[in-house]
């Protein structure tokens, strides 16, 4: 039996739950804080200890620098590299999809073979395809590294945008093929529309396989398509100021996929619970 | 000119025969339900017609042309879907232009049409809405001013009213037979309500088992049956059946009752039937059935009020047999009654070939 009134007690827990949430933000924040602050800290303040918990004074030489060097292009190879090959695997992606489910194509086998493609770890591929990519000629180049990130997700999207368009109440469908419509015209006005949230939430994640990847990127980079993964690495020598590059590069990396995910958050809740119901 | 005729058609899924062998030729402007019981193949039948299935052998003619082998597209019909089918990603408007809007039509002539075709559905109010902030009765409305905005030879329509409730099916069963009025359009109407098919048909078509039982006008089918199955499917309450034995001058029931059949020669007497009589051609005694009727005394097992008459369960000839009474004749269970019956109005049914004699 406690001494303190109902209420009381009450207040005593909420509050205490208040505290752990807010110790919680706090060390899931930090991180984030700090690589931030990093970038915007002078060589002596990142080295200063105790450390500079807030610099004097925010300043951009750490981004200037890499503006300077170009080597923030690298954040630009990557946009480029992670946007053009996403929106090739959602196009080609969506219509296996729809395929797979309208005509059975290829029954029931198919789909679990490419699926099973998603599976095979890429460290195990990379030094063939490099092998390969080397005979092609097609050795940092965007071309090359947009068709390997292309067919690496293309599983992940057939497999995704399957189960968003087994969803789709056929009659929709048929309704729109009485109406008028082709097959194409059915995909584009019906089924697009119709698995809207599946399809930018996939976008998302496809997006963000390629903007992250690194290691295909350092093996088949080596100056002109280098993206800012690998930029990053470089970082990692004798330089004095390697720790505010790496923060600020690791910076600009951050913020598209902050500002995509941020953009897309809506779809993104829905398109993840549409395909949780079913498949 | 016959708008569709369907010759021999067949239609198999995988092992699975649907549709066995239909021909029908269906006239311009008619109003054509096909009727029959869960399973017997209308749906598959109709997307047959629509080119949502696959023919698996013979052929299909709309409007003078083949379509056996044409994309739905080409066909030149429109369809009502059970579940409305509506674009929850379009405004009732959009979805009202939709077939319009694939076709090409001029932005001018769509707004002319959605226009008229949403006034005559009483929609006009609702065309900016969408889909989910609509009634079922609403979104139904939509669906069939999404096909009748449309000039198709053939307008078909798989269960459209089957998810409303019974007031509401009662209005929009109205509704389409004004619609049809108006149009004087060549429809296709599927449906398991024989209610539906009674009121709305220009002539129904009965399918059993993938087959025609039998078609004609709904009196036809209602009054000259040809089969037990017609006999049974049609009407409501159902036809009682009973099994008797054919006599010089009648039939004569299992517990030894004898009833005269006027007007009737020819009959094998010591044949076994049954013997069809519908609830509306049983009276209480002297009410008024006209001659020709017998009369039998009963005991009444249950009675089921439906506020202007009353449907009676009594036993006759070993079998239980209802009877739609005047509201006020009986009154409970056990109670003794004496009844005619309009033996002019019976059927008599070859127990060995389900055929009527
Ligand atoms: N895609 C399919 N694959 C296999 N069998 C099917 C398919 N579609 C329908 N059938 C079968 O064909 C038969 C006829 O089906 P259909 O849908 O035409 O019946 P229906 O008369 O419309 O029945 P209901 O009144 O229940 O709608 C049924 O036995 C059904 O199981
Ligand atoms: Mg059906």
């Amino acid at each position: 039996m406690s001494a303190l009134p109902l209420h009381r007690r009450h207040g005593v827990r909420l509050s205490f739950r208040y505290l752990i949430a807010a110790l919680l933000v706090v060390i899931f924040c930090f991180p984030v804080y700090w690589l931030f602050i990093i970038s915007f800290k002078t060589p002596d303040e990142i080295f200063a200890f105790p450390p500079v918990w807030y610099p004097e004074s925010i300043q951009f030489s750490n981004y200037k620098v890499l503006f300077k060097d170009g080597d923030a292009a690298t954040v630009g190879n990557s946009l480029i590299l992670a946007s053009v090959s996403t929106f090739f695997a959602m196009i080609f992606g969506t219509i296996a999809a729809y395929s797979l489910v309208r005509f059975k194509t290829g029954g029931e086998n198919l789909a679990v073979w490419i699926i099973s493609q998603r599976m095979m770890p890429p460290v195990a591929i990379v030094f063939p395809i490099f092998l390969l990519y080397v005979w092609l000629g097609w050795v940092d180049s965007y071309f090359g590294l947009i068709i390997l990130y292309t067919a690496f997700s293309l599983p992940y999207v057939i497999w995704m945008m399957r189960g968003y368009i087994e969803d789709i109440p056929l009659e929709l469908e048929e309704s729109a093929l009485v109406d008028g419509c082709t097959r194409w015209e059915v995909l584009w006005k019906v089924v697009l529309p119709m698995a809207r949230s599946g399809l930018f939430a996939t976008a998302v994640f496809t997006f963000i396989f390629a903007w992250n990847d690194f290691l295909f990127a350092l093996v088949l980079t080596r100056t002109e398509v280098t993206t800012y993964t690998v930029q990053v690495t470089h970082y990692f020598g004798g330089q004095s100021n390697f720790w505010a590059k790496i923060a600020a590069m690791s910076v600009l990396g951050t913020i598209p996929v902050f500002f995509t995910v941020a953009v897309m958050q809506r779809y993104l809740v829905r398109g993840i619970s549409m395909g949780a119901v079913k498949g | 000119m016959s708008d569709l005729k369907i010759t021999n058609l067949h239609k198999h899924y995988g092992a699975f025969h649907a549709v066995k062998g239909i021909d029908l030729d269906v006239p311009s402007g008619e109003f054509t339900v096909l009727v029959g019981p869960s399973g017997c193949g209308k749906s598959t039948l109709l997307r047959t017609i629509a080119g949502l299935e696959e023919t698996s052998s013979g052929s299909i003619e709309i409007g003078g042309k083949d379509v056996t082998w044409a994309r739905p597209r080409d066909r030149d019909i429109a369809m009502v879907f059970q579940n409305y089918a509506l674009y929850p990603y379009l405004n009732v408007k959009d979805n009202i232009a939709f077939g319009l809007r694939a076709r090409k039509f001029a932005e001018a002539e769509v707004e002319k049409r959605v226009a008229r075709a949403a006034e005559m559905l009483g929609i006009g109010h609702l065309l900016t809405r969408f889909p989910r902030e609509l009634s079922g009765g609403q979104r139904q409305r939509v669906a069939i001013g999404r096909a009748i905005v449309r000039d198709a030879i053939l307008y078909l329509f798989d269960e459209p009213l089957s998810n409303l409730d019974a007031q509401l099916r009662d209005d929009m069963r109205v509704e389409i037979k004004r619609l049809h009025k108006e149009l004087k359009r060549t429809m296709i109407y599927v449906t398991h309500d024989q209610i539906e098919a009674m009121t709305l048909a220009d002539r129904i078509v009965l399918l059993r088992d993938g087959l025609i039982e039998q078609q004609g006008t709904p009196l036809d089918l209602f009054e000259r049956p040809k089969t037990r199955f017609v006999a049974g499917f049609l009407g409501s309450p159902k036809m009682n059946f009973v099994p008797a034995t054919l006599t010089a001058a009648g039939v004569k029931l299992a517990d030894g009752t004898a009833l005269e059949l006027p007007g009737r020669s020819g009959l094998k007497a010591g044949q076994a039937v049954m013997l069809g009589l519908r609830p509306q051609h049983i009276a209480m005694a002297g009410t008024h059935l006209a001659k020709g009727h017998v009369r039998v005394p009963v005991v009444i097992e249950l009675v089921q009020p439906t506020g202007s008459r009353v449907q009676a369960t009594m036993p006759l000839g070993g079998t239980s047999i209802i009877a739609e009474l005047g509201a006020h004749d009986v009154s409970r269970p056990g109670e003794k009654a004496e009844i005619d019956i309009d033996m002019t109005r019976a059927v008599l049914i070859d127990t060995t070939s389900d055929k009527i004699i």
